[in-house]
């Protein structure tokens, strides 16, 4: 970010030169990840195109799915009282009608594509282009379909406030951090009734025990922590999930994400969040994945070797949640809004009042 | 009389026009002045939507009101000439902007005005005597030249700046005229205003402020200084601004709060306000009050919400503020007790010590198999998991968020030379941290094992070396926490006063004498034990001059000082 805040980390032993060689090496990465992403646009197939209805000064969502019926009404109803005025969406392969119920709705524009999602960066090439295409000098929303931004004020104030706010003090990107929510009692059990609010489904945090680090040469962050980390991942800690994101950005056609939405080039980007503790207005991703089918999506994907870094370490962690563990315990806390994620530090309202 | 708005509009016409429309049907006068960037279409649809108000008058001449520059006092002084000819009844002018909002019926604040007829409000503030200004200029803002725009120029502007003060170039000022400085929002009657665009050196002074830095918070700030007869220095506008200079806006959750401030005007208002909006603009006589403006709420609320904005909240990390590099603002949330060693001479410790004082007493924290809760928790306050390999990925971390999510209740927690050393630094750095330790207290737990073989005498000397690096840590320069060391031998001269001193630190309120001493554990043949060791040639040193003879430890309740560090 820009303004007084926005200080640049401390680049210690690195030198003049050395930070000009790391520079010109990220600003050939962020090409390459731009090639990549131009040249995925032939993946993609158009099925309902309606970009063209997009307006100046709108808050776009982009996203990748894939067989997330279940959860997509109440994603949808979230981002649209949340002020998102179009959808733009990639279907990579769904098998349950996902597809068919997206093209159905008004303001979203679906492609599709049957090529990997590895392959392409788990998805990212394919938004890149949507992006680069779409999203110049617009507020772009990224996220998974089982990730609800909420930040302070959100019940009262849209997005369009809260792009209008950061704008006005020259921030360009806006930070979350993902807040695993679990339920009480043994994984995937219980029924998903549709049209269920996920949050009285899985209304349990962890409140605390989160780290961060600051990593260079990208200058991204790395928080982890949270409940995978304490059940799935308490022997091999390096691997727990990355729990910081950037989910939200003024867009420019030439910005790429890095790795999935927890860094962006340029990489100025990255010091807008800090993680818990930040003093700056910021946000959380409720994360819904403990939602009764993660038992059969985990066997799934353990199955299909799509995971991030390399597949086979991460089968003990599959095998466990198909254990159907129970997550909670009595330190566990109730999810009650987002001024008691305030109150707890997990996120902060900054001086947006 | 009456009171005459005067609107500067750039943005959101549509609630421009709701604003001026709501002001001229009550009865008031509106000049309103376009920004030169409204597109003309728009404009042309702005005025046709106030085309059958015979009260509302446009400026003819557009100008570029940017930020800092001239052009906004420019289009003040058209659009108050406008007024003051078009409107002959008007006796106070009150420049408004298109974001602003009035918070009270029309009437009440034209009855305000009629009551104090001779009176200017206008925030004007001397700059030999205050800092009004969030960071930027203060006094350059008079003493330099500004050619170049800030947002659209700003290397020339800084490079500008720079090159004025290397030099030492200063402006004159005007003869007579002070430099005051206040809110660009005001009210000035009709007296005033008149002779401030009427004076005879107007030019002069207009030429002056041309070159002046935002010259819209100073210009009238300054001349109303020459002419007014009675000035209220404060605005009748609600206006708050961050720590960076930036006006807050106001959302539809902020209606209680406006509503309560008793305030005339409020800016900036959300253009997507419904609410806002709908309520206020209405001259419903039952929201009169008659009450003076009290901002005071709405001061405090953004005062402490910009306080921990600039400062963050102590023992809650931020990567910019990690605590290495002592721009910290503070280590952890509160006072914690570090004990090394009581648990091997204290029979209970633990109970005794929760008992004793009420605070959350821990085993060792830092142990090598696990973090030993209170109670042995597998998982405690804030979900914190007592894997030592998730601990030991982040040790300090781990520390700051027990304290943190044990806000309230102070913690304690046993430590010695066999647990994760890494965390010393940490504690030893931290005002909030009590460490009190008995040296060479650990070799307890070896002589209760009862052998005294190679493997004993090999791990004594390894646990010796680490409590001996850990003690030259804690007898640093630099440490900030509250640190006291004894010796075994020392120790146990006067162990319930010792103790007790402790204790006294951690309990605030009226300090009692302990009622409930702890059971020492028994030492008879402990001096024995040091001895084999020594004789099998490995000198445990930390634990001091033990006595080699037998029998319990004598009770000695005799004041001793102990060795205190800080």
């Amino acid at each position: 970010m820009t303004g007084p805040s926005g200080a640049r980390p401390d680049l210690g032993s690195v030198g003049l030169s050395g930070r000009a060689v790391s520079a010109t090496r990220f600003r050939w990465k962020r090409r390459r990840l731009l090639w990549r992403s131009l040249r995925s646009r032939h993946d993609l197939t158009p099925i309902n195109d309606r970009t063209a209805t997009i307006a100046r000064d709108q808050v776009l969502c982009f996203a990748t799915m894939r067989n997330e019926g279940q959860r997509l009404p109440h994603f949808l109803t979230h981002y649209r009282a949340l002020g998102v005025s179009h959808f733009l969406i990639v279907d990579n392969a769904s098998t349950d009608g996902t597809a068919g119920l997206l093209a159905a709705q008004p303001d979203v524009s679906l492609w599709s594509t049957d090529a990997s999602y590895k392959g392409a960066r788990f998805g990212l090439d394919w938004l890149t282009w949507l992006q680069m295409r779409y999203g110049h000098a617009r507020w772009c929303l990224t996220v998974d379909a089982d990730e609800l931004l909420i930040y302070p004020h959100w019940k009262s104030r849209d997005l369009r406030a809260l792009t209008g706010w950061l704008q006005a003090r020259g921030v360009e990107a806006f930070g979350a951090l993902m807040i695993e929510l679990y339920p009480q009692g043994p994984l995937g059990s219980g029924p998903w009734p549709p049209e269920a609010d996920p949050l009285s489904m899985l209304p349990w945090f962890d409140a605390n025990g989160y780290r961060a680090v600051r990593q260079m040469p990208a200058w991204n962050l790395w928080v982890q922590g949270g409940v995978r980390d304490r059940v799935f991942f308490a022997d091999t800690p390096r691997q727990a999930p990355t729990l910081n994101k950037l989910p939200l950005v003024r867009w420019n056609r030439r910005y790429a994400y890095m790795n999935s939405t927890h860094s962006v080039l340029p990489r100025r980007l990255n010091l807008a969040y800090d993680g818990p503790g930040d003093k700056r207005c910021c946000g959380a991703l409720l994360h819904t994945k403990f939602l009764p089918t993660v038992v059969e999506k985990s066997a799934e994907e353990k199955h299909r070797r799509q995971h991030f870094g390399a597949p086979e370490r991460f089968d003990a962690y599959y095998d466990r949640i198909i254990e159907r563990p129970d997550l909670w315990n009595e330190h566990s806390r109730l999810f009650r809004g987002w001024e008691q994620l305030v109150s707890l530090g997990l996120m902060s309202a900054g001086e947006w009042h | 009389m009456s009171v005459g708005f005067i609107m500067l509009v750039h943005t959101a016409l549509d609630r421009a026009a709701q604003v001026a429309r709501h002001w001229a049907t009550s009865g008031c006068p509106v000049v309103i002045h376009a920004d030169r960037t409204v597109e003309d279409d728009a404009f042309s649809d702005f005025c046709a939507s106030l085309a059958d108000l015979d009260n509302v008058r446009f400026s003819q001449a557009r100008r570029r009101c940017e930020w800092g520059t001239w052009g906004i006092v420019g289009a003040t002084i058209d659009a108050a000439e406008l007024m003051l000819d078009a409107f002959p009844k008007v006796g106070h002018v009150y420049l408004a902007s298109g974001s602003c909002l009035p918070l009270r019926p029309v009437p009440e604040l034209a009855a305000y005005l009629a009551e104090r007829p001779r009176t200017d409000f206008i925030e004007s503030v001397t700059i030999e005597d205050v800092a009004w200004s969030k960071g930027g200029f203060d006094h350059e803002r008079f003493s330099l030249r500004f050619p170049f725009s800030f947002k659209r120029h700003r290397l020339l502007f800084d490079r500008f700046v720079d090159l004025q003060r290397r030099l030492g170039l200063t402006r004159r000022l005007p003869d007579g005229m002070v430099p005051h400085l206040g809110s660009q929002w005001w009210c000035l009657t009709r007296r005033t205003l008149t002779a401030i665009l009427k004076d005879d050196r107007r030019a002069e002074y207009d030429r002056f402020f041309k070159r002046v830095w935002i010259p819209d918070e100073s210009y009238f700030q300054s001349l109303v200084r020459l002419h007014a007869k009675r000035i209220e220095s404060r605005s009748l506008t609600l206006s708050k601004f961050d720590h960076q200079g930036k006006p807050h806006t106001f959302y539809d959750d902020h209606l209680q709060l406006l509503r309560r401030s008793d305030c005339f005007v409020a800016r900036k208002i959300w253009p997507r306000a419904d609410k806002l909006y709908s309520s206020f603009l209405s001259n419903d006589p039952k929201v009169t009050k008659n009450a003076e403006p009290n901002p005071g709420k709405i001061d405090r609320l953004f005062a402490s919400a910009a306080d921990i904005r600039v400062r963050g909240r102590s023992g809650l990390y931020m990567q910019s503020r990690f605590p290495l590099n002592d721009r910290d603002n503070g280590r952890s949330t509160g006072p914690y007790s570090v004990f090394e060693g009581f648990s091997d001479l204290f029979e209970g410790f633990e109970t005794w010590l929760n008992k004793a004082t009420g605070c959350r007493v821990h085993g060792h924290l830092y142990g090598p198999d696990r973090a030993e809760f209170a109670g042995r928790e597998p998982v405690y306050n804030g979900c914190l998991s007592d894997s030592a390999k998730l601990r030991d990925y982040n040790p300090c971390g781990f520390l700051t968020n027990l304290v943190w999510s044990t806000r309230g209740e102070r913690q304690c927690f046993m430590f010695g030379p066999q647990d994760n050393q890494y965390p010393t630094d940490f504690m030893v750095g931290d005002p909030n941290a009590q460490i009190s330790v008995i040296t060479g207290a650990w070799a307890i737990g070896l002589y209760r094992t009862n052998i005294t073989s190679e493997v004993i005498r090999k791990e004594a000397a390894r646990l010796q070396r680490i409590e001996q690096a850990h003690v030259a840590i804690l007898r640093a320069h630099w440490a900030k926490a509250r640190i006291r060391i004894w010796t075994l031998a020392e120790f146990i001269e006067s162990p319930m006063d010792n103790t007790q001193e402790i204790l006294n630190e951690i309990s605030l309120g009226p300090t009692r004498r302990l009622t409930e001493a702890p059971r020492l554990t028994d030492l008879s043949g402990f001096g024995q034990f040091l001895q084999q060791l020594k004789n099998e040639g490995m000198n445990l040193h930390m634990a001091g001059d033990f006595p080699t003879g037998t029998g319990a430890t004598p009770m000695n309740m005799v004041q001793k000082r102990p060795y205190l560090v800080k």
